[in-house]
């Protein structure tokens, strides 16, 4: 069984929960931006939590099934439609043999999660479906897909009822402005006693450049730096350093002015320094936010941060009991 | 007669023009055929063309050249 992709939307690509394990090699985890959307939607649908499903953009594809399948749309407000009728997100909904689902415009959020029952069966990588464009792993070809792509879907097992839903309260999004964690890092140091403070203090607005490398933003005061000599192989610029390797939510800030949080397609290392790391609870967050809106970065230490973890862990934990 | 308004679907920032050195698509007061490119929106590096979803005369473009857009926001009015 199949599902034939008619239009393919803006970056419309398979994503799973990623292939962790060789960032040392330079190939980033990658998967769902939005982990909880994707695990949720796979849920939904009677799928394992890490089933392939695809992952769009702003706009959504539209798909043609060629056999009744269970279908559910987490993460962003994209309402779905099948052959023109709306459906609900974050519910499950069958399309059936012959159908068409497609999207109406965005209202909220930026990435949605397509979970379809019996899951997305391309071929793995490195333990993966994932699709890691700039690597060309994984995904249909190393790439996103495209119109006229057929997708292979797997058996489904689990009989699920339509309509299962995931009550609101239990529908993690950004606020606004959206909020931030932040645990200031290994080059916290760098910085000014003031452009410390300014860095939490300002608003900051997310840029054109956001993407699953990284998110871009802009708007905040330029931040300075404690005066050194640069050390031996770290550039010129005060915001460069001696190569380091860059963790997952790691914020740069290349020559003090717009800082660039990595995500879930990472590069491993380079010669910017890092004032600190988004944690790791809001790095689903960051996959919702859309240009130009607006984010303050809110200061943490590590007790915050894993009492944050504990707390989306329970958040899935809550959805898993509500979908069994 | 009624107005219509075009929306752009994704958020980012909106141009009026094809390229910096071109002239625009269209100025206020001209007519518009359904299908017709009216401006682009950059967002990720890439420029996405808006279409005109229906005919008429551009009446305003309520979003300059250059600034930003949101997903759903109307970027010109049609009579």
């Amino acid at each position: 069984m199949t599902v034939n992709v008619i239009s393919a939307g803006i970056a419309t690509t398979i994503q799973d929960l990623g292939r962790p394990g060789y960032y040392h090699l330079g190939i980033p985890m990658g998967g769902a931006m939005d982990r909880l959307a994707l695990k949720t939607a796979n849920l939904l649908v009677g799928n394992d939590e890490g089933a392939a499903g695809l992952e769009s953009v702003f706009v959504g594809p539209e798909l043609e099934f060629t056999q009744d399948a269970t279908v559910a749309v987490c993460g962003a407000e994209l309402p779905p439609k099948v052959d023109g009728e709306p459906r609900d997100t974050w519910t499950a909904f069958t399309v059936k043999a012959g159908q068409v689902l497609s999207f109406d415009f965005l209202k909220s959020g930026a990435r949605i999660y397509i979970a379809i029952s019996g899951g997305i069966t391309t071929p793995m990588y490195l333990g993966s479906r994932s699709t890691y464009a700039i690597g060309a792993l994984g995904g249909v070809n190393g790439r996103p897909v495209q119109p006229g792509d057929s997708l292979p879907l797997g058996t489904s097992s689990k009989m699920v009822k339509d309509g299962l839903s995931v009550p609101k309260a239990l529908r993690r999004g950004p606020s606004n402005p959206a909020e931030l964690r932040v645990l200031p890092g290994l080059y916290w140091h760098r910085l000014t006693e003031q452009a410390q403070s300014n860095f939490f203090e300002d608003t900051w607005k997310v840029a054109n450049e956001a993407d699953r490398m990284g998110y871009r933003f802009q708007g905040g005061r330029k931040l300075e730096f404690v005066e050194r000599k640069q050390p031996f192989s770290a550039g010129a610029d005060p915001s460069n350093i001696t190569d380091a390797c860059y963790p997952y939510g790691s914020i740069q800030v290349p020559s003090g002015s717009e800082p660039i949080v990595l995500h879930r397609d990472a590069v491993s290392g380079g010669g910017y320094f890092m004032l600190g790391t988004v944690i790791s609870a809001d790095m689903d967050l960051i996959g919702q936010l859309q240009p130009n809106m607006s984010v303050r970065f809110v200061k943490v230490n590590m007790e915050t941060a894993l009492a944050a973890r504990k707390e989306q862990a329970a958040i899935m934990d809550e959805i898993r009991e509500v979908l069994s | 007669m009624a107005m219509h308004e075009v929306k752009s679907p994704i958020p980012g920032t909106f141009y009026r023009k094809p390229s910096p050195d071109q002239p625009a698509y269209f100025q206020v007061g001209d007519t518009v055929t359904k299908g017709d490119t009216i401006g682009l929106v950059e967002v990720m590096k890439t420029f996405h063309e808006v279409k005109a979803d229906a005919d008429g005369t551009i009446g305003d473009f309520p979003v300059g050249d250059g600034e930003p857009v949101m997903a759903g926001q109307t970027i010109a009015e049609l009579s």
